[in-house]
């Protein structure tokens, strides 16, 4: 009993000299700027419980008599449609992303031949492309040269049928996918430069292909990295807005995605409803927001890389 | 392929025969060499993007060289000129846009630059709960820009808004942050670093993690301060994650056109805030002048390789893609 009393005096006693004023005012300063970055979030969350036109103060969460959850009701039912276009084209483009990316980073960092270096910068340059330099034609090949949403028959074999919906996600899904190759394929070629190129020599020694390489011991290999990539390519495409601007064009079309949808929504011409554009933005965050918390440390793998 | 044609094209002194065994030997490790077995990897993926990227920077310069308005009569490539860049340099809209433009890639760049540098100085000096703070410093890149336009559109409300509310806390304001055209571009900017701080600290803490922990303390039997030590010590070998770091800041902020419309609410975004890319995005889609917008957008690419050509070459040069 009094040693244990004692070895806790005596570990308050060690901790004293490290709470100096040094120490108190960083940890000030380190959560002042908790405050800063959540400041946006917190007031937007406490506005989206309270009743539509109760004005408070941007703070203070909603009284009693004042909560409410119709703001979330209302957002869902407007974004419902949004949620199933953005991951009916967001799913099917990351996954596809990550299998191009991962291919051909592993054909031009693994497989080393002469003169490979142009083709990377190829690949690497197109990670800086301002979208707006492709969007004019971008938006002209979707609608008078090649439109999928007016389906896609070749000899009289239906490969897509015409669905004004459908085949427009299906247009901003390859867009995605063309698009979101570059980044891909440097987040694998940055991981496959770190594997020890011994393993890879041995298997060549071997006699194996390099397919064969690819499959057995670099796509094994990727786990990791593979996760990485799908977490932040996910995240990019779901928030994405302007190729869904472009290619969809209103937020009342069947096509809609859920930031198109998100981008109108409480704004009438009495002004807006902000309660309900917070609850829209918070469901419309809510899949990269659940991700993000998850696997915070891949997502800022991505980032950094 | 030189040498090839010339044993094809020589004298057949060595007999016909053997140049064709030699071509075939040749053919046949050019089967077999690694560029053929790896390009089933690499070439599908190339194809699609290379046409996507430079097949459509190519298109788009085409276009802007027409007179290609509306979407009724396909453009006419028949007669090319330079109008639209004439046109272009000659409205006073592309003037304004682009002083807007590279007052908000200066401050929103350098301003998260120090930002992010700052927060990670701070959470690499042995923090508690380091892990979660960062996570909550990151957690704006993780949101859609429209979605955080919807939140700082509340943020800067004139009367229920929390950045008036705070700041009357200290006998200040009310300001009219998104009506007042002095005002709407820092309010934009500010917004902006709140978004990409945490991207840069993330950038420089990786920086940060990779310098070992002696130089601190040399630094410190030497009797140098902190300040000292980061200024002189730590702080210049940070400069490859802050050029790389830089360069991305800089290419959003050219592009940064989804932030506004979220914001705003319309293609043209008030006055004091509208940039080249929102520029681009109206007259190509709003307006449907096909050809002037894409000249716009060439001269957006021209200002985005003059910020990316000399990063690639010198990470070309530095062995680092």
């Amino acid at each position: 009993m009094s040693q244990s009393t004692t070895s806790k005096r005596d570990g308050v006693a060690r901790l004293l000299p490290e709470i100096s004023y040094r120490r108190l005012g960083l940890y000030f300063v380190i959560i002042a700027f908790v405050a800063f970055f959540l400041s946006p979030i917190y007031t937007g969350l406490v506005t989206s419980l309270k009743a539509s036109g109760a004005a408070t103060t941007p703070f203070l969460p909603p009284t009693p008599g004042n909560f409410t959850l119709e703001s979330w009701g209302q957002a869902f039912d407007q974004l419902a449609r949004g949620f199933v276009n953005s991951f009916a084209m967001a799913i099917p483009s990351t996954i596809l992303d990550v299998i191009l990316g991962s291919t051909a980073a592993y054909g031009l960092t693994l497989v080393d031949w002469r003169r490979q270096m142009p083709v990377v910068l190829l690949f690497v340059f197109g990670i800086f492309l301002p979208y707006q330099a492709i969007l004019v034609p971008l938006s002209d090949f979707w609608v008078n040269i090649f439109p999928l949403s007016e389906g896609l028959i070749i000899e009289g074999i239906t490969i897509i049928p015409a669905n004004e919906r459908w085949g427009t996600l299906a247009e901003l899904t390859i867009t995605h996918v063309a698009y979101g190759i570059p980044i891909c394929f440097l987040l694998f070629r940055s991981y496959y430069k770190t594997i020890s190129t011994e393993l890879v020599e041995a298997a060549k020694v071997d006699g194996a292909s390099i397919t064969k390489i690819y499959t057995r011991i670099v796509l094994p290999l990727s786990k990791p990295m593979i996760g990485v990539v799908l977490i932040y390519q996910f995240t990019q495409i779901w928030n994405e807005f302007l190729f869904s601007l472009t290619l969809i064009g209103s937020s009342s079309d069947q096509a809609a995605t859920i930031t198109l949808i998100l981008s109108g929504i409480g704004a009438d011409l009495s002004g807006v409803n902000f309660p309900l554009r917070m609850a829209a933005a918070f469901l419309a965050a809510l899949p990269t927001i659940v991700i993000y918390v998850l696997f915070a440390e891949q997502f800022a793998e991505g980032i950094a890389t | 392929m030189a040498g090839s044609q010339d044993t094809v094209a020589g004298p057949g002194a060595s007999g016909g025969h053997a140049t064709e065994t030699d071509r075939r030997e040749r053919l046949r490790r050019f089967w077999k060499s690694d560029f053929v077995r790896s390009s089933p990897f690499w070439l599908i993926p190339l194809l699609l993007m290379g046409l996507a990227v430079y097949g459509g920077i190519i298109w788009n310069f085409l276009i802007s060289l027409t007179d290609y308005e509306g979407f009724l009569q396909p453009p006419d490539y028949s007669q090319l000129d330079f109008e639209m860049y004439a046109q272009a340099l000659a409205d006073p809209a592309v003037f304004s846009t682009g002083r807007n433009t590279f007052v908000l890639l200066v401050a929103f760049t350098s301003i998260s630059l120090i930002l992010g540098l700052f927060l990670a100085i701070l959470l690499d000096r042995d923090i508690r709960q380091k892990g979660a703070i960062q996570t909550i410093y990151l957690l704006p890149m993780a949101l859609s820009f429209v979605v955080t336009a919807q939140f700082w559109l509340w943020m800067y409300n004139f009367e229920n808004g929390l950045v008036n509310t705070f700041i009357g806390l200290f006998g200040l304001g009310p300001y009219n942050w998104i009506g007042d055209p002095q005002l709407v571009l820092g309010a934009v900017i500010f917004a902006l670093i709140w978004q990409f701080s945490g991207y840069c600290m993330v950038v420089f803490l990786a920086g940060l993690q990779s310098i070992p922990n002696d130089q601190f303390e040399a630094a410190k039997v030497d009797g140098a301060s902190i300040i000292k030590t980061y200024w002189r010590v730590i702080i210049p070998q940070l400069k490859s994650a802050s050029v790389s770091a830089a360069v991305v800041l800089m290419i959003f902020a050219l592009k940064i056109f989804t932030f506004l419309y979220a914001m705003f609410g319309t293609y043209r975004p008030p006055k004091g805030t509208d940039v080249l890319a929102t520029l681009m995005v109206r007259e190509a889609f709003n307006l449907q002048h096909w050809a002037y917008a894409a000249a716009i957008a060439t001269i957006l690419l021209a200002m985005g390789l003059l910020v990316v050509a000399p990063y690639l070459y010198y990470q070309y040069k530095a062995r680092a893609l």
